[in-house]
């Protein structure tokens, strides 16, 4: 029963970082109907953020030493900025593009990212310790938690709420579900498009660099490619959940951490290295039954 | 069909597999080893970007996966051609069946293998894939490599882990190469102009129309998935012997993205657009990889460019082509003026 709970916990953390990085993926692709490879490049931008650039194989720390609040807003900015830049350079160029053609140019702009940063940095990984007092294991009657995990959970259960709050009751919030609902439509009745499309980058970003953050805090370790294993997770999770449904994202990631957490616990040890292969495989079941995922989206279904 | 459909029917796979062999016989004649060697990769990478095209090109979704059919291939041909020295197989793949422990085949039942693999496995994941959107099915394909990954870094009792396998016999040279490539162009074309090919591709443009006018679109994607698979898969093969030495990590992020840069450069839409695609990138990522070594110009300094600037490049090159040419150098189009299309 401890076992069962202490799984429960882990998946609860791991889940919120994938239901964060599917929120941004999933934002870009129900306005842009973008799917941003280069959301993984993003997160380990925020990560390269917190130290001296150089090709080193120590890591010196630069904004990591900061205090906790500059530091998340400097990371935050950083990521943004580039969230925004890659827009400008490239998407906004790309207006009219069909959605391959989309997801292949995000491909690209993500391997360009990843490789600037390889010739920056150097391609080996580097240590990093980012919070370490946060390593700290609490015990509450008998469960030994870390305290990381708790800040996790809890730091995405605000910005999920933040957000709806956002989506809900503001104007901008309300602008961008309209146009993630009908950007034609939504256009016509003067949203300005892109306005919505900046913010969507922005809050997309945004989310990438408090992955990062989570991310750096949990390993320790940055390298140029950290991004893609998380977003791969995350691109499925979108896919679990629906494709274009913000809480389907949400739902899928929690659903996917929830599934690598116990198949991490419960496999015999012997089959634990192919975990991630149990993961993708019931994902695949799972499609055979609902091949729109959980939740549908209306404004995606084929109109004729 | 009269003798001038047939002709210009035969020009677009004659034309293309011409440019491939002058290519060759150049290299052949002229280029010091290490060229010769790089050509040979080209024309290995031609099977495996030919094979892509066969699926991606004909129904319009993206695949992010079919480099994990080259593993699948690459390794199937190990497994049956490995190894010139005894006793390397029972070192590095100890828990292969007892016929392929023990003896090696010769490269004909590699390349059989490689492709039986593929396409077995492509008809299995194939069978869900076509049932999912577009886009869905791109992000499985996605998730399909990192599993074929996670799967042949960790099945260490058949593929050595993370660890190379070395010692398989060198079969293939530049022409054998050069030949597959060739075969490949054949087969791509055979397939584009036959009813299943055009079925595809009418549900490409149209899927609601092509539907109504009685175009099975699963089952046309799942044929085109099982074949450009077993193409892919034979090109693993055809790696395996011609490099005599395989890593899982040969078979990730770093090739899929080349193979796609080198059919989205080219034009997704054609087979002249996969094949000139093939051409052009490795021209281009040789030119630069040349200048990151260094390169001296008349008596001055070296130029050499940082590490990494390849790529970054090839990045941006891709990036261009999707903003200014969206459909490629080719734009679509076969070679001679559109000849059959």
């Amino acid at each position: 029963m401890l076992h069962f709970l202490q799984t429960l916990i882990d998946a609860a953390s791991l889940g919120s970082l994938f239901a964060l990085s599917a929120l941004g993926i999933g934002l870009l692709f129900g306005i842009l109907r973008l799917i941003n490879f280069a959301h993984g490049e993003f997160v380990a931008i925020g990560a390269y953020a917190l130290i001296v650039p150089s090709a080193n194989a120590a890591a010196v720390m630069f904004i990591g030493e900061w205090q906790a609040a500059p530091l998340v807003i400097a990371v935050s900015t950083i990521v943004v900025v580039f969230a925004l830049i890659s827009d400008a350079l490239v998407f906004r160029r790309l207006r009219r593009a069909d959605a391959s053609t989309l997801m292949i140019a995000s491909f690209a702009v993500g391997y360009v990212i990843q490789h600037m940063l390889l010739m920056i940095y150097g391609a080996r990984p580097k240590a990093l310790g980012l919070w370490s007092d946060l390593t700290r294991v609490l015990d509450l009657w008998g469960l030994r938690v870390p305290l990381l995990q708790i800040v996790v959970i809890l730091s995405t259960a605000i910005l999920l709420s933040a957000l709806v709050v956002f989506l809900r009751h503001t104007r901008f919030g309300i602008q961008m579900r309209a146009a993630s609902e009908d950007f034609a439509m939504a256009r016509y009745l003067g949203v300005k498009s892109n306005r919505v499309i900046g913010l969507a980058f922005g809050i997309s970003g945004g989310l990438a660099a408090i992955v990062s953050l989570m991310l750096v805090a949990q390993t320790g370790v940055i390298s140029p490619g950290m991004g893609v294993n998380v977003v791969l997770f995350a691109f499925v999770s979108t896919v679990v959940g629906g494709m274009g449904s913000l809480p389907g994202a949400v739902f899928g990631g929690l659903l996917v951490g929830m599934a690598t957490s116990f198949l991490q616990a419960y496999l015999p040890a012997d089959i634990r290295p192919f975990r991630d292969a149990f993961v993708f495989g019931f994902v695949i079941l799972l499609l055979l039954v609902r091949p729109s995922g959980l939740i549908r989206v209306k404004a995606l279904e084929q109109r004729i | 069909m009269s003798i001038t459909r047939i002709r210009t029917a035969l020009a677009v796979p004659a034309a293309l597999s011409a440019l491939l062999i002058a290519v060759a016989g150049i290299t052949a004649l002229a280029g010091s080893p290490g060229f010769q060697q790089v050509v040979g990769e080209m024309m290995i990478r031609a099977v495996v970007v030919i094979g892509i095209f066969i699926f991606v090109g004909n129904s319009g979704v993206l695949s992010f996966g079919h480099i994990s059919f080259m593993a699948i291939g690459a390794y199937a041909a190990a497994w049956f051609t490995c190894c010139t020295l005894p006793m390397v197989k029972t070192l590095y793949t100890p828990g292969l069946p007892h016929f392929l422990l023990e003896t090696s085949y010769p490269f004909g039942f590699g390349l059989a293998a490689a492709a039986g693999l593929s396409g077995s496995v492509a008809l299995m994941v194939g069978f869900v894939l076509v049932r999912l959107s577009g886009i869905a099915s791109s992000i499985a394909t996605f998730a399909l490599l990192a599993m074929i990954y996670v799967i042949y870094s960790n099945w260490s009792s058949v593929t050595g882990g993370t660890s190379s396998i070395s010692n398989i016999p060198v079969h293939v040279g530049l022409w054998v190469a050069t030949a597959a490539a060739v075969g490949a162009i054949a087969v791509a074309y055979l397939h584009k102009v036959s009813r299943y090919g055009l079925m595809l591709r009418a549900s490409r443009d149209d899927p609601v129309a092509s539907r109504a006018a009685g175009v099975n679109i699963m089952r046309m994607r799942l044929i085109a998935f099982v074949l450009s698979a077993a193409c892919v898969g034979a090109g693993g093969a055809i790696y395996a012997n011609f490099m005599g030495i395989l890593t899982v990590d040969a078979f990730y992020l770093q090739i899929t993205f080349l193979t796609l840069a080198m059919l989205i450069v080219g034009g997704i839409g054609s087979l002249s657009g996969a094949v000139i695609g093939v051409v052009f990138v490795t021209f281009v990522t040789e030119l630069l990889r040349m200048l990151e070594s260094g390169i001296a110009l008349g008596n001055g300094p070296a130029i050499r460019l940082p590490a990494g600037t390849q790529e970054v490049i090839l990045g941006a090159v891709m990036i261009a082509v999707l903003i200014l040419r969206p459909a490629g150098l080719m734009g679509g189009k076969e070679v001679l003026n559109d000849a059959y299309e």
